[in-house]
């Protein structure tokens, strides 16, 4: 019992992780631009697919997918803002869920069209294929590995927005932009620089998910980019500390649920979240509105 | 001439607020910008500043037009903006709100933060703590010294000495007479004549979006038909 209950918390950790992933990207870039992006799971799909071509290009290595497969879907983030989202930022909250879901459909087709509409095989990330022995079962070395990345990520932006001087700038600009400007800030190149690193960060989770998921699907992107929604939205919209917390919590949830209650996987996640909205509406960390 | 404001017209969506509107600062000088709530102060630092551009007529400083330049553009041209709320960056902590100010410019010069914490002592007591925690009086004076860390040629100051004890009132009057001591330019918007006649050269009176009036302090202190119309509560 003990062990299965171990195992089930490291499953719960590293599914947890690929949530953290997606939703700090979302969460970054709502906390700082105001834009809700559905198309982050997008950003997901793509860096997941980008890094496969890569890797497949470049000898079967995963690593260089890893490295040159979100720079990819950077650039197109940066597209997506520079031409189309920076548009509606003065428009309300659904003219920018329209444009992102739109992107949402583009990505998925764009997909479909390149790389085609069935499942893609991935292989294992060289030096992590093992599994070792934890308490006597069997634990993917990779799925450790996915487990140290989460945390270090979340430190590593904390640091970048409490402890840089760039990141200082970014949350003053965040929440005054008229004032930031008058102190000599290129607001809109700053926000384009936020969602870019955003993507970046979005489509790194999907690169670290190819030899997690062993294979790849069109629509892997939506599945994600909800259980990041309810993470962003139980952790308090903006907040990426209530974001990690959030993502630990559906991570261990959903994997308790898959192992002792399956038909209720994703059933367990929306209650948990009806309840902490019943609780406490902002969310763990979230602001009063 | 430092500034020229040259008959500016500036539009809240379709309302127009400004009509017109001509002043001009040299180097050095104080120069008040006078008149009720409501009749354009604001909007007139808010469009030399970048932040509502006018329709018609120009900014220049130093002879070089302002038009089409985007606020942080202006900022780095050495003119600094203390608006009337303040604006002090909530989750920054009160040393942060001035550094950051000094990051951001491009321009060096006598101020740093040990001056204006030395101009403003009670700026270096609340250092480590947030804006979102310090009093409406530090918040003011938070603000000067942000505007200050810049370095800048002019400061555009937008109702200094509003909701000010009158003792502060008085502090507010030397720091003023300091900045200028070192060469900055400031054009302040106001209500209260008392303060401004302590502190400024010239005045303007601006009245529902014009220039209705304008003159040295002194004259404008003793005048009193233009007090009594555009300036009594």
């Amino acid at each position: 019992m003990l062990e299965s209950i171990v195992h089930v918390c490291l499953a719960g950790l590293s599914g947890g992780m690929f949530i953290w992933l997606v939703a700090s990207g979302l969460t970054l870039i709502f906390g700082v631009l105001g834009v809700l992006n559905f198309a982050h799971g997008s950003f997901y799909m793509l860096g997941a697919y980008l890094c496969f071509s890569v890797l497949r290009a470049l000898g079967q290595n995963f690593w260089w997918g890893l490295l040159l497969g979100p720079l990819v879907v950077a650039a197109v983030g940066y597209l997506v803002e520079r031409f189309f989202l920076r548009r509606v930022y003065g428009l309300e909250l659904p003219y920018q869920l329209l444009l992102t879901f739109a992107f949402v459909l583009l990505f998925d087709d764009l997909v479909k069209i390149l790389w085609g509409a069935g499942s893609l095989g991935a292989p294992g990330a060289p030096g992590l294929t093992d599994s070792v022995p934890i308490l006597g079962r069997q634990f993917p070395v990779y799925n450790l590995f996915v487990i140290a990345v989460g945390p270090l990520v979340a430190v590593g932006l904390w640091a970048l927005l409490e402890k840089t001087w760039a990141g200082r700038i970014i949350r003053a600009s965040s929440s005054d932009r008229e004032m930031a400007s008058a102190l000599g800030v290129k607001v809109p190149a700053l926000f384009t620089a936020v969602f870019v690193f955003g993507s970046w960060l979005g489509a790194l989770g999907g690169g670290l998910a190819v030899p997690y998921l062993g294979l790849l699907t069109p629509g892997m992107g939506e599945q994600v980019i909800i259980e990041a929604f309810v993470v962003a939205v139980i952790g308090g919209l903006g907040s990426l500390k209530g974001a990690f917390l959030g993502a630990l919590l559906i991570g261990l949830l959903s994997a308790f649920g898959t192992r002792f209650l399956p038909a209720f996987d994703m059933f367990l996640t929306f209650i948990l979240m009806a309840g902490v909205l019943l609780w406490r509406p902002q969310g763990f960390f979230g602001e009063k509105r | 001439m430092l500034l020229e404001v040259g008959a500016i017209d500036t539009f809240y969506g379709t309302s127009h607020i400004l009509q017109q509107v001509s002043l001009t600062v040299e180097a050095g000088e104080v120069v008040a910008l006078l008149g009720r709530n409501g009749v354009g102060k604001t909007t007139t630092l808010r469009s030399i500043m970048g932040l509502t551009p006018p329709k018609a007529g120009g900014v220049r400083l130093q002879d070089k037009p302002l038009n089409g330049l985007g606020a942080h553009a202006i900022s780095r041209l050495g003119v600094a903006y203390m608006p009337d709320d303040l604006r002090i960056f909530p989750d920054l902590t009160c040393e942060e709100n001035l550094l950051i100010a000094q990051k951001l410019s491009p321009r060096q010069g006598y101020w740093d933060q040990e001056r204006v914490e030395a101009l403003f002592p009670v700026l270096a007591e609340r250092r480590r703590q947030k804006g979102l925690n310090l009093s409406g009086g530090e918040k003011k004076m938070l603000a000067m010294g942000r505007a200050l860390m810049a370095n800048p040629q002019l400061i555009l100051m937008d109702e200094p000495s509003e909701g000010l004890a009158p003792l502060i009132v008085r502090a507010l009057v030397l720091a003023i007479a300091e900045i200028r001591g070192h060469g900055v330019t400031i054009l302040l918007a106001d209500q209260n004549l008392k303060f401004c006649r302590q502190v400024c050269d010239r005045g303007y009176i601006i009245e529902k979006g014009r220039i209705v009036h304008q003159g040295g302090m002194e004259e404008i202190w003793a005048n009193e038909d233009v007090v009594k119309k555009y300036l009594a509560l």
